[in-house]
């Protein structure tokens, strides 16, 4: 026998930035299935229901980055949440908190986009090398320094998670400065005095209080509160070494 | 003409929207009890310097039904601050190796509790011995 079909209502935060001054939430009521994701959920109110909902997705399986919200409040990748585990419940989606909302579930992402552009994220070779000279090698410890801060999908869901970003969108943040640190502890990169500036300026990790919720939701377990914190220590240092350099800190 | 009209979000009350930054607030909110306890020794230093008849008058200020409460209240703030500190210890410094391993969160959060537990406990027994 086939199974009953449930019914889980959906309540979205809708934005319209043509007709809507603030936005307003609207119920939906879903059938769903137990292999259903929040993301389904969402797509079949699109499908169905109402074809002017708008919201970003690609991958549907996590590794894409693009289908954050905020579900029941916490911020989650909708493609990795299922609906199962809210019913009987009403479920609850909003966009990804702390960022202005484009249009319904679909957040303005630019000032992201200008952080990840100024933390120079690729590698700055410490001299230049041509073919001919060979690839560069690198043993495991080198590797497993910067291996867990490469997986980060850039899905935001760390800035969602960081009051200190909501309450000064100026912070560089959570997988800005993960990233970074990724670069800077790569034994192939040479850039790592450029990339301190931005760490130790007024939108650097002294913003970061040490709320410790980025990592907490982090999907892929990129732990950017703990790159932001060990460049707190490296900050710190940088600032009182400078005055035993024969520079003096100038440059 | 560009329809964009981007809405931002208050932040008004963000703090009590998610039971993770309740925690973080209580955890910051315990500090006050820890420099506030730090002021109180602070004090009977000065009071010991003072002489033995303040030194005196401080102790019997501490025998107090207001000082007990405050001792109690001071016990388990800063017990909670304490226990929250060691739990985020583990994303605030770099990693430790041990044998070619990074050793896991859990295991810093639990040494920095039992250190913390080890000196409170001989402390205690110090002050004992001294008192008896
Ligand atoms: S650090 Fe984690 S939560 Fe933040 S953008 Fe990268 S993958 Fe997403
Ligand atoms: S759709 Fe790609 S991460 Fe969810």
């Amino acid at each position: 026998m086939a199974e009953q079909p449930k019914t889980i209502e959906i309540e979205v935060l809708r934005y319209h930035p043509e007709k809507d001054k603030t936005p307003h939430t609207q119920v939906f009521e879903v059938p769903f299935t137990d292999d259903m994701s929040v993301l389904q959920g969402v797509q079949y109110i699109k499908d169905y229901l109402d074809g002017s909902l708008s919201f970003r997705w690609s991958c549907r399986m996590a590794i894409c980055g693009s289908c954050g919200m905020m579900i029941n409040g916490i911020p989650s990748l909708s493609c990795q949440t299922f609906l199962r585990d809210y019913y009987p419940a009403r479920v609850r989606v909003e966009a990804l908190a702390h960022f202005p909302i484009e249009r319904d579930l679909v957040i303005g992402m630019e000032g992201f986009i200008e952080k990840l552009e100024s933390i120079q994220p690729y590698i700055i070779p410490k001299e230049p090398r041509t073919p001919a000279q060979g690839e560069y090698l690198q043993t495991p410890e080198q590797l497993a320094k910067y291996e867990q801060f490469s997986s980060c999908i850039n899905c935001l869901l760390c800035y969602a998670a960081c009051p200190q970003f909501g309450l000064n969108p100026g912070f560089i943040g959570p997988a800005a400065t993960a990233l970074l640190h990724r670069y800077n502890v790569d034994s192939r990169d040479g850039a790592q005095a450029e990339r301190m500036e931005l760490i130790n300026s007024e939108e650097g990790v002294f913003n970061c209080t040490a709320v410790g919720y980025c990592s907490e939701v982090c999907p892929k377990h990129v732990d950017p509160a703990n790159a932001v914190n060990q460049n707190k220590t490296n900050s710190a240092a940088d600032y009182f070494l400078r005055f035993l350099s024969p520079k003096g800190g100038a440059k | 003409m560009n329809k964009r009209r981007p809405y931002v979000r208050p932040m008004d009350g963000w703090w009590r929207k998610n039971p993770y930054f309740v925690e973080y607030m209580i955890h910051e909110a315990t500090a006050l009890f820890v420099a506030a306890y730090a002021a109180v020794l602070l004090i009977g230093l000065l009071r010991l310097a003072q002489g033995e008849a303040a030194w005196t008058a401080w102790l019997a200020t501490l025998q107090g039904g207001w000082a007990i409460l405050f001792h109690l209240l001071a016990l388990v703030a800063i017990s909670y601050h304490t226990y929250t500190w060691f739990k985020i210890m583990p994303r605030t410094m770099p990693p430790v190796i041990v044998g070619g391993k990074k050793l896991a969160g859990w295991v810093i959060t639990a040494g920095g509790l039992a250190a913390a537990a080890a000196a409170s406990l001989a402390l205690l027994a110090l002050v004992w011995g001294m008192a008896r």
